[in-house]
Protein backbone atom coordinates (compact mmCIF):
# COMPACT_ATOMS: atom_id res chain seq x y z
CA UNK A 1 0.00 0.00 0.00
CA UNK A 2 1.20 3.28 -0.90
CA UNK A 3 1.89 5.35 1.89
CA UNK A 4 1.31 8.93 2.14
CA UNK A 5 2.59 11.73 4.34
CA UNK A 6 0.57 15.07 4.74
CA UNK A 7 1.14 18.44 6.31
CA UNK A 8 -1.00 21.55 6.94
CA UNK A 9 -0.23 24.97 7.26
CA UNK A 10 -2.88 27.41 9.12
CA UNK A 11 -3.22 30.77 7.97
CA UNK A 12 -2.93 31.50 12.02
CA UNK A 13 -4.19 35.58 11.55
CA UNK A 14 -7.23 33.94 10.04
CA UNK A 15 -8.22 31.53 12.33
CA UNK A 16 -10.92 32.42 14.44
CA UNK A 17 -10.42 28.97 16.83
CA UNK A 18 -13.38 27.90 16.62
CA UNK A 19 -11.87 24.45 16.97
CA UNK A 20 -13.98 22.68 14.08
CA UNK A 21 -11.31 20.84 12.75
CA UNK A 22 -9.99 18.95 16.22
CA UNK A 23 -12.39 16.58 16.37
CA UNK A 24 -12.85 16.00 12.68
CA UNK A 25 -8.86 15.17 12.53
CA UNK A 26 -8.96 11.27 12.50
CA UNK A 27 -5.13 11.31 13.09
CA UNK A 28 -4.96 13.58 15.93
CA UNK A 29 -2.70 15.92 14.68
CA UNK A 30 -4.85 19.08 15.25
CA UNK A 31 -4.80 20.87 18.72
CA UNK A 32 -5.29 24.47 19.70
CA UNK A 33 -1.78 26.64 20.03
CA UNK A 34 -1.78 27.90 23.79
CA UNK A 35 -0.19 31.23 21.98
CA UNK A 36 -2.90 33.84 20.54
CA UNK A 37 -3.23 35.51 17.15
CA UNK A 38 -3.45 39.61 16.77
CA UNK A 39 -7.18 39.12 17.02
CA UNK A 40 -6.84 36.88 20.49
CA UNK A 41 -8.09 33.78 18.84
CA UNK A 42 -5.90 30.42 20.36
CA UNK A 43 -5.02 29.05 16.73
CA UNK A 44 -5.46 25.71 15.35
CA UNK A 45 -2.06 23.94 15.10
CA UNK A 46 -0.35 20.56 13.31
CA UNK A 47 1.32 18.62 16.62
CA UNK A 48 2.16 15.53 15.43
CA UNK A 49 3.77 13.84 12.08
CA UNK A 50 0.17 11.22 11.66
CA UNK A 51 -1.31 13.78 8.96
CA UNK A 52 -2.36 11.63 6.26
CA UNK A 53 -3.80 14.90 4.00
CA UNK A 54 -7.46 13.86 3.75
CA UNK A 55 -8.36 17.42 3.85
CA UNK A 56 -11.28 17.01 6.11
CA UNK A 57 -10.13 19.65 7.67
CA UNK A 58 -9.59 22.53 5.72
CA UNK A 59 -13.03 21.80 4.29
CA UNK A 60 -15.20 22.06 7.22
CA UNK A 61 -12.96 25.25 8.20
CA UNK A 62 -15.16 28.20 7.88
CA UNK A 63 -13.11 31.08 7.17
CA UNK A 64 -10.83 29.02 4.86
CA UNK A 65 -7.54 29.14 6.94
CA UNK A 66 -6.17 25.53 6.77
CA UNK A 67 -3.94 24.29 3.47
CA UNK A 68 -3.51 21.01 2.88
CA UNK A 69 -0.25 19.44 1.62
CA UNK A 70 0.20 15.67 0.67
CA UNK A 71 2.64 13.56 -0.74
CA UNK A 72 3.15 9.71 -1.99
CA UNK A 73 5.92 7.62 0.13
CA UNK A 74 6.39 5.06 -3.36
CA UNK B 1 12.20 4.66 2.42
CA UNK B 2 14.56 5.96 4.92
CA UNK B 3 14.73 9.18 4.48
CA UNK B 4 11.79 11.24 6.28
CA UNK B 5 10.81 14.07 4.71
CA UNK B 6 10.51 17.20 6.85
CA UNK B 7 7.34 19.64 7.06
CA UNK B 8 9.57 21.87 4.70
CA UNK B 9 9.90 19.21 1.86
CA UNK B 10 6.26 18.35 2.27
CA UNK B 11 4.67 21.87 2.08
CA UNK B 12 5.83 22.88 -1.28
CA UNK B 13 3.07 24.30 -3.93
CA UNK B 14 3.43 20.79 -6.14
CA UNK B 15 2.17 19.04 -2.99
CA UNK B 16 -0.49 21.14 -2.25
CA UNK B 17 -4.01 19.51 -2.73
CA UNK B 18 -6.30 21.82 -0.96
CA UNK B 19 -6.82 25.52 0.01
CA UNK B 20 -8.78 28.40 -0.12
CA UNK B 21 -10.54 29.44 -3.43
CA UNK B 22 -8.91 32.79 -4.77
CA UNK B 23 -12.73 33.75 -5.46
CA UNK B 24 -13.01 34.85 -1.66
CA UNK B 25 -11.10 37.52 -1.35
CA UNK B 26 -8.22 38.70 1.69
CA UNK B 27 -10.97 40.17 3.72
CA UNK B 28 -11.18 38.51 7.05
CA UNK B 29 -14.94 37.18 7.25
CA UNK B 30 -17.25 38.87 9.41
CA UNK B 31 -18.73 36.12 11.02
CA UNK B 32 -18.60 34.56 14.50
CA UNK B 33 -16.27 31.64 14.92
CA UNK B 34 -17.90 28.39 13.83
CA UNK B 35 -20.38 30.04 11.54
CA UNK B 36 -21.45 27.86 8.58
CA UNK B 37 -21.87 31.08 6.58
CA UNK B 38 -17.83 31.04 5.68
CA UNK B 39 -18.54 27.45 4.45
CA UNK B 40 -21.48 28.13 2.64
CA UNK B 41 -19.41 31.37 1.06
CA UNK B 42 -16.80 28.97 0.10
CA UNK B 43 -18.56 25.97 -1.65
CA UNK B 44 -20.22 28.50 -3.90
CA UNK B 45 -17.02 30.56 -4.64
CA UNK B 46 -15.59 27.09 -5.17
CA UNK B 47 -18.08 26.01 -7.21
CA UNK B 48 -18.02 29.24 -9.43
CA UNK B 49 -14.09 28.91 -9.73
CA UNK B 50 -13.96 24.85 -11.10
CA UNK B 51 -17.23 25.84 -13.61
CA UNK B 52 -14.98 28.55 -14.60
CA UNK B 53 -17.95 31.12 -14.07
CA UNK B 54 -16.25 34.10 -12.35
CA UNK B 55 -16.77 36.66 -15.16
CA UNK B 56 -20.61 35.74 -15.92
CA UNK B 57 -21.73 35.38 -12.34
CA UNK B 58 -23.89 37.98 -10.74
CA UNK B 59 -24.59 37.58 -7.03
CA UNK B 60 -27.34 39.13 -4.55
CA UNK B 61 -26.34 39.47 -1.02
CA UNK B 62 -29.41 39.69 1.30
CA UNK B 63 -29.56 41.99 4.79
CA UNK B 64 -28.50 39.66 7.29
CA UNK B 65 -25.22 38.66 8.89
CA UNK B 66 -24.25 38.12 5.16
CA UNK B 67 -25.32 41.66 4.42
CA UNK B 68 -21.65 41.95 3.55
CA UNK B 69 -21.41 38.83 1.33
CA UNK B 70 -20.13 41.15 -1.55
CA UNK B 71 -16.66 42.35 0.56
CA UNK B 72 -16.04 38.29 0.73
CA UNK B 73 -16.73 37.36 -2.78
CA UNK B 74 -14.34 38.14 -5.85
CA UNK B 75 -17.59 38.24 -8.28
CA UNK B 76 -19.88 40.70 -9.58
CA UNK B 77 -22.20 41.31 -6.56
CA UNK B 78 -25.17 43.58 -6.16
CA UNK B 79 -26.82 44.41 -2.36
CA UNK B 80 -30.80 44.51 -2.33
CA UNK B 81 -33.10 45.44 0.18
CA UNK B 82 -34.59 43.38 3.00
CA UNK B 83 -35.77 39.75 1.54
CA UNK B 84 -35.55 41.79 -1.75
CA UNK B 85 -33.24 39.48 -3.44
CA UNK B 86 -35.85 37.44 -5.32
CA UNK B 87 -36.86 40.38 -6.85
CA UNK B 88 -33.51 42.15 -7.66
CA UNK B 89 -32.26 38.55 -9.01
CA UNK B 90 -35.33 38.07 -11.43
CA UNK B 91 -34.45 41.81 -13.11
CA UNK B 92 -30.45 40.96 -13.78
CA UNK B 93 -31.66 37.31 -15.26
CA UNK B 94 -33.90 39.04 -17.42
CA UNK B 95 -31.48 41.68 -18.48
CA UNK B 96 -28.99 39.34 -19.11
CA UNK B 97 -30.23 35.87 -19.57
CA UNK B 98 -26.85 34.44 -20.78
CA UNK B 99 -25.22 35.43 -16.79
CA UNK B 100 -25.77 32.64 -14.56
CA UNK B 101 -27.35 34.51 -11.25
CA UNK B 102 -27.51 33.87 -7.72
CA UNK B 103 -28.90 34.64 -4.39
CA UNK B 104 -27.70 34.42 -1.11
CA UNK B 105 -29.89 34.76 1.68
CA UNK B 106 -30.40 34.09 5.34
CA UNK B 107 -33.72 32.72 6.85
CA UNK B 108 -34.67 36.17 8.62
CA UNK B 109 -34.63 37.85 4.55
CA UNK B 110 -35.77 34.52 2.49
CA UNK B 111 -38.22 33.75 5.20
CA UNK B 112 -39.70 36.63 6.67
CA UNK B 113 -39.95 40.00 5.36
CA UNK B 114 -39.04 38.02 1.81
CA UNK B 115 -41.27 35.29 1.75
CA UNK B 116 -43.69 36.82 -0.89
CA UNK B 117 -40.65 37.65 -3.20
CA UNK B 118 -39.56 34.51 -2.87
CA UNK B 119 -42.94 32.30 -3.20
CA UNK B 120 -43.42 34.32 -6.07
CA UNK B 121 -39.81 34.44 -7.93
CA UNK B 122 -40.32 30.73 -7.28
CA UNK B 123 -43.98 30.55 -8.89
CA UNK B 124 -42.58 32.09 -11.70
CA UNK B 125 -39.78 29.35 -12.32
CA UNK B 126 -37.66 32.35 -12.54
CA UNK B 127 -34.05 30.68 -14.02
CA UNK B 128 -32.10 31.10 -10.98
CA UNK B 129 -30.33 29.65 -8.33
CA UNK B 130 -31.12 30.23 -4.22
CA UNK B 131 -29.06 29.55 -1.31
CA UNK B 132 -30.92 29.79 1.78
CA UNK B 133 -28.95 29.52 5.07
CA UNK B 134 -31.04 28.56 8.27
CA UNK B 135 -30.01 29.27 11.33
CA UNK B 136 -33.40 29.29 12.90
CA UNK B 137 -32.41 32.54 14.52
CA UNK B 138 -31.78 36.63 13.51
CA UNK B 139 -28.12 36.10 14.00
CA UNK B 140 -27.43 39.96 13.22
CA UNK B 141 -29.72 41.74 15.06
CA UNK B 142 -28.90 40.03 18.19
CA UNK B 143 -30.73 36.57 18.55
CA UNK B 144 -34.15 37.30 18.14
CA UNK B 145 -37.08 34.86 17.26
CA UNK B 146 -37.18 34.31 13.06
CA UNK B 147 -39.53 32.20 11.19
CA UNK B 148 -37.92 29.15 11.55
CA UNK B 149 -37.23 28.77 15.28
CA UNK B 150 -37.86 26.03 16.77
CA UNK B 151 -40.82 25.41 18.97
CA UNK B 152 -39.99 25.90 22.58
CA UNK B 153 -36.69 27.49 21.37
CA UNK B 154 -35.18 30.00 23.61
CA UNK B 155 -34.34 33.53 21.71
CA UNK B 156 -34.29 37.38 22.74
CA UNK B 157 -38.05 37.63 22.13
CA UNK B 158 -38.83 34.54 23.13
CA UNK B 159 -36.97 34.21 26.56
CA UNK B 160 -39.34 31.57 27.78
CA UNK B 161 -39.24 29.32 24.45
CA UNK B 162 -41.33 29.26 21.22
CA UNK B 163 -45.04 29.19 22.17
CA UNK B 164 -46.78 27.75 19.09
CA UNK B 165 -49.89 28.46 20.33
CA UNK B 166 -49.57 32.27 20.69
CA UNK B 167 -46.01 32.28 17.78
CA UNK B 168 -47.12 29.56 15.63
CA UNK B 169 -45.07 26.98 13.69
CA UNK B 170 -41.33 26.98 12.28
CA UNK B 171 -42.15 27.85 8.36
CA UNK B 172 -40.51 24.95 6.34
CA UNK B 173 -39.73 27.11 3.31
CA UNK B 174 -38.10 24.53 1.44
CA UNK B 175 -41.22 21.79 1.48
CA UNK B 176 -43.29 24.88 1.04
CA UNK B 177 -41.63 26.13 -2.17
CA UNK B 178 -40.94 22.57 -3.41
CA UNK B 179 -44.34 22.41 -4.06
CA UNK B 180 -44.18 24.87 -6.93
CA UNK B 181 -44.64 23.64 -10.45
CA UNK B 182 -41.73 26.08 -11.40
CA UNK B 183 -38.96 24.99 -9.05
CA UNK B 184 -36.71 22.51 -10.50
CA UNK B 185 -34.10 21.38 -8.20
CA UNK B 186 -35.07 21.95 -4.37
CA UNK B 187 -33.07 20.51 -1.77
CA UNK B 188 -31.47 20.72 2.12
CA UNK B 189 -27.92 20.36 2.81
CA UNK B 190 -26.18 21.23 5.55
CA UNK B 191 -22.01 22.33 6.49
CA UNK B 192 -21.17 20.72 9.59
CA UNK B 193 -19.02 17.55 8.43
CA UNK B 194 -16.83 16.83 5.74
CA UNK B 195 -19.60 14.62 4.35
CA UNK B 196 -21.94 17.04 4.68
CA UNK B 197 -20.00 19.82 3.23
CA UNK B 198 -19.06 17.41 0.05
CA UNK B 199 -23.03 16.77 -0.80
CA UNK B 200 -23.93 20.46 -0.59
CA UNK B 201 -20.94 21.10 -3.14
CA UNK B 202 -22.87 18.92 -5.48
CA UNK B 203 -25.73 20.34 -4.43
CA UNK B 204 -24.19 23.88 -5.43
CA UNK B 205 -22.82 22.48 -8.26
CA UNK B 206 -26.22 20.77 -9.69
CA UNK B 207 -27.80 23.69 -9.31
CA UNK B 208 -25.85 26.18 -11.42
CA UNK B 209 -25.74 23.52 -14.02
CA UNK B 210 -29.66 23.51 -14.45
CA UNK B 211 -29.57 26.95 -14.17
CA UNK B 212 -27.04 26.85 -17.37
CA UNK B 213 -29.64 24.34 -19.14
CA UNK B 214 -32.43 26.76 -18.41
CA UNK B 215 -33.91 24.78 -16.25
CA UNK B 216 -35.68 27.09 -13.86
CA UNK B 217 -35.10 27.84 -10.04
CA UNK B 218 -32.84 25.92 -8.41
CA UNK B 219 -33.18 26.35 -4.40
CA UNK B 220 -30.69 25.22 -1.97
CA UNK B 221 -31.45 25.53 1.19
CA UNK B 222 -28.28 24.72 4.01
CA UNK B 223 -29.19 24.39 7.62
CA UNK B 224 -26.48 25.83 9.74
CA UNK B 225 -25.85 26.93 13.36
CA UNK B 226 -25.73 30.24 14.99
CA UNK B 227 -23.58 29.62 18.40
CA UNK B 228 -23.79 33.30 19.24
CA UNK B 229 -27.16 33.24 19.18
CA UNK B 230 -27.96 29.97 20.39
CA UNK B 231 -25.25 30.58 23.51
CA UNK B 232 -23.49 27.61 22.29
CA UNK B 233 -19.83 27.04 21.69
CA UNK B 234 -19.21 26.04 17.87
CA UNK B 235 -18.87 22.19 18.32
CA UNK B 236 -22.07 22.40 21.10
CA UNK B 237 -23.96 24.26 18.32
CA UNK B 238 -22.91 21.54 15.81
CA UNK B 239 -24.41 18.69 17.91
CA UNK B 240 -27.29 20.89 18.97
CA UNK B 241 -28.12 21.44 15.20
CA UNK B 242 -27.95 17.41 14.61
CA UNK B 243 -30.14 17.05 17.61
CA UNK B 244 -32.74 19.25 17.31
CA UNK B 245 -32.83 21.33 13.69
CA UNK B 246 -32.54 18.07 11.79
CA UNK B 247 -35.86 16.03 12.91
CA UNK B 248 -37.52 19.44 11.93
CA UNK B 249 -35.52 20.14 9.00
CA UNK B 250 -34.51 17.01 7.66
CA UNK B 251 -31.90 16.72 5.35
CA UNK B 252 -31.85 15.45 1.76
CA UNK B 253 -32.95 16.08 -1.84
CA UNK B 254 -36.81 17.40 -1.74
CA UNK B 255 -37.66 18.03 -5.32
CA UNK B 256 -35.62 16.00 -8.49
CA UNK B 257 -35.65 16.81 -11.96
CA UNK B 258 -37.93 14.58 -13.26
CA UNK B 259 -36.39 12.02 -15.77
Amino acid sequence: MAKVKGEIVVNTERCKGCELCVPICKEKTIAMSPGLNSKGYHYATSTNEDCNGCTNCAIVCPDGAISVYRVRLD
Amino acid sequence: MDHILTRDEVTVPENLVYSRTCLLTDNALSYCPGCGHGTAHRLIMETIEEMGLQADTIGVAPVGCSVLAYDFMDIDMQQAAHGRAPAVATGIKRLYPHKTVFTYQGDGDLAAIGTGETLHACNRGENIAIFFVNNGIYGMTGGQMAPTTLPGMKTATSPFGRDTASMGFPLKMTELIAQLPGTYYVTRQAVHTPAAVRKTKKAVEKAFQYQKLNKGLCFVEIVSNCNSGWKMTPLESNKWMEENMFPYFPLGDIKLPKP
